[in-house]
């Protein structure tokens, strides 16, 4: 598989995750370069969110291994890969919603970014600034209860970015948005890669993958069967089979 | 300290005052010996709210708490004649230890099977009590109660003035935790477990400590009962009437800060101790079930809530997140 420059930033070493029966990794090893945008496609049932489930630690892989920056994750709760820099968003929005926005975004700078020196750090004007970097400037101080979906989309976002991550995974942050929702979206995860952060999106807006990615890797029944760039792995008949059928 | 905090202490030591004036000038003993009931539900209440109102882990088990805490008093007074305060230190630390260990057995189940997880722990420890000989056993133990200490004309007059400042202290611990890094990751944790631990809180590490602390309080609130009623037998130590009470407290006076369970349970503890004196022991009971209906149907969030949007409605609250 072709790398694009940079160092390995994480590394899914051969995976395997069942559920009883239930085959939902298999084999699976991917490594992704530190700046790079990946997207990761497949059809529903796939393997996706299980896989960044794995990343994330909220599920143990049964065999295999997650490596981040060289370390070892496997074992370790999602909170302290948190901390180490993996940060990812919610399918469904998943708010603390007795919080305002500004609150929400407490909890990661409390937890994480200023971890035992957040009596010194300005924890709201950082929250605030990130909220206005994501558009969310009017609704800082509101209930979560009224937020639309596209706000709680780039709520998640703004969570996620709190904990100053190194990887960001977006999982389905454009689901069900319209056109211009979804650019705008789109927008606030090309200027974080800009900054320098690596980003894993699953999505299924295929052109929001095209645009977006510098390499796609499509998962099916748990295995992976497909990898490149965006224009070749959507050609490819083995992608083609997994989401039209044969 | 802020001017928040100023206020809160001041109130809190006139609170204090309040209950030396009452000391000095009351001389009915029925005062005391229910207001005492009213303060003990009170940090009953509050406890109860550190686990269940802040992480919203609901505890049925309040009772085995209050009960293992007379019981390690009673143990302190039958192995060692220690004095009160170390009474209610032993108490306090076995059951935050009983927390911790409880805890770490049933934490990792979530919602309903945690509460049922505290419903047989409640069962368990009030059989073994029941069958400790050194303890009373079944059949309980009669206590004579030692002379009150120098100032105290008596013992139940001391007993109020030591639940008095056990309240005070379980309202400041309370307050701290709400304003802590604790309580926030507390109410990550209520609203959203999963994306709390994956925004970086030990929800784990996090639920040990609400449950030590709670169970300590617990624990401390139950320690001077044996001395309170003279006597502790098993049936009424482990009643349920605590564990229910405990848990309708907060709900009625609403669980977002520790001022609802106080209020709560001022409200319903004086309530039951009308009622007790004037209609009948039993009925109280059935008003714990009728209040909590009616407040779970008409005020979820309590009575707090109910002023909380009133005061909401005209400005756009700004929430202390840099606190």
């Amino acid at each position: 598989m072709s790398q694009s420059a940079g160092q390995i930033l994480l590394k899914v070493d051969d995976v395997s995750k069942h559920f009883g029966g239930f085959t939902a990794l298999s084999h699976v090893s991917v490594e992704v370069a530190q700046g790079e945008r990946l997207g990761l496609i497949g059809p529903n049932g796939s393997g996706k969110t299980t896989l960044i489930n794995c990343i994330s630690g909220a599920l143990k892989n049964d065999a295999g291994a997650i490596v981040f920056k060289g370390e070892n994750l496997n074992g370790m709760p999602p909170h302290q890969r948190t901390r180490r820099g993996i940060a990812r968003s919610f399918q469904i929005p998943r708010p603390f919603h007795s919080m305002t926005p500004v609150e929400n975004l407490a909890v990661p700078l409390e937890y994480v970014t200023h971890r035992g020196a957040a009596h010194k750090a300005d924890i709201r004007g950082e929250a605030e600034s990130i909220l206005s970097d994501m558009g969310l400037g009017d609704k800082m101080n509101a209930p979560c209860a009224g937020l639309s979906q596209v706000e709680l989309r780039k709520l998640e976002l703004a969570r996620a970015m709190a904990a100053r991550p190194a990887l960001l995974i977006s999982d389905e942050a454009m689901a069900g948005l319209s056109n211009a929702e979804c650019d705008e979206v789109l927008a606030i995860l090309f200027r974080l890669s800009d900054k320098g952060i690596t980003i894993i999106m699953i999505e299924h807006i295929m052109h929001a993958i095209m645009r977006f990615s510098n390499r796609v890797i499509c998962l099916d029944a748990g295995k992976l069967i497909a990898g490149g760039a965006p224009g070749e792995v959507v050609k490819n008949p083995d992608v083609q089979r997994a989401y039209l059928g044969a | 300290m802020n001017g928040n905090s100023l206020k809160f202490y001041l109130g809190c030591g006139v609170a204090l005052l309040a209950a030396l004036l009452l000391l000095g000038s009351v001389q009915n003993e029925y005062v005391f010996f229910a207001s005492y009931v009213v303060l003990q539900f009170i940090v009953l209440a509050i406890a109860w709210n550190i686990l269940g109102g802040y992480a919203g882990y609901v505890n049925f088990g309040t009772s085995a708490f209050f009960a293992l805490g007379g019981y390690s008093a009673l143990f302190m007074i039958k192995a060692f004649a220690a004095p009160l305060v170390v009474q209610i230190i032993v108490a306090a630390m076995f059951t935050g230890v009983l927390g911790l260990g409880i805890g770490l057995l049933s934490l990792r189940l979530r919602g309903i099977f945690f509460s049922i997880a505290t419903v047989a722990m409640a069962i368990i420890c009030e059989t073994i009590i029941t069958n400790t000989e050194f303890l009373g056993g079944a059949k309980g133990v009669q206590m004579t109660r030692p002379d009150p200490i120098a100032p105290f004309t008596s013992y139940t007059k001391m007993l109020f003035f030591v639940m008095a400042i056990m309240t005070i202290a379980a309202i400041i611990i309370a307050r701290y935790i709400e304003n802590s890094w604790i309580g926030r990751g507390l109410r990550a944790i209520r609203d959203n477990e999963e994306a709390a631990e994956c925004m970086g809180v030990p929800t784990l590490r996090l639920k040990l400590i609400a449950t030590v602390i709670s169970g300590a309080l617990m624990g401390a609130a139950g320690a001077p009962f044996p001395m309170y009623m003279s006597f502790i037998e098993p049936v009424s130590a482990f009643s349920l009437n605590y564990s229910v009470s405990a848990l309708a407290m907060p709900i009625i006076g609403g669980t977002s800060s520790w001022l609802g369970p106080v209020i709560g349970a001022v409200l319903l503890g004086t309530v039951q101790q009308l009622v007790t004196v004037t209609i009948s022991s039993e009925l109280n009971v059935l008003i714990v079930g009728v209040l909590l209906v009616f407040f779970v149907v008409a005020a979820p969030q309590g009575i707090l809530g109910l002023f909380k949007k009133r005061a909401e409605a005209p400005k756009p609250a700004a929430g202390g997140a840099a606190k």
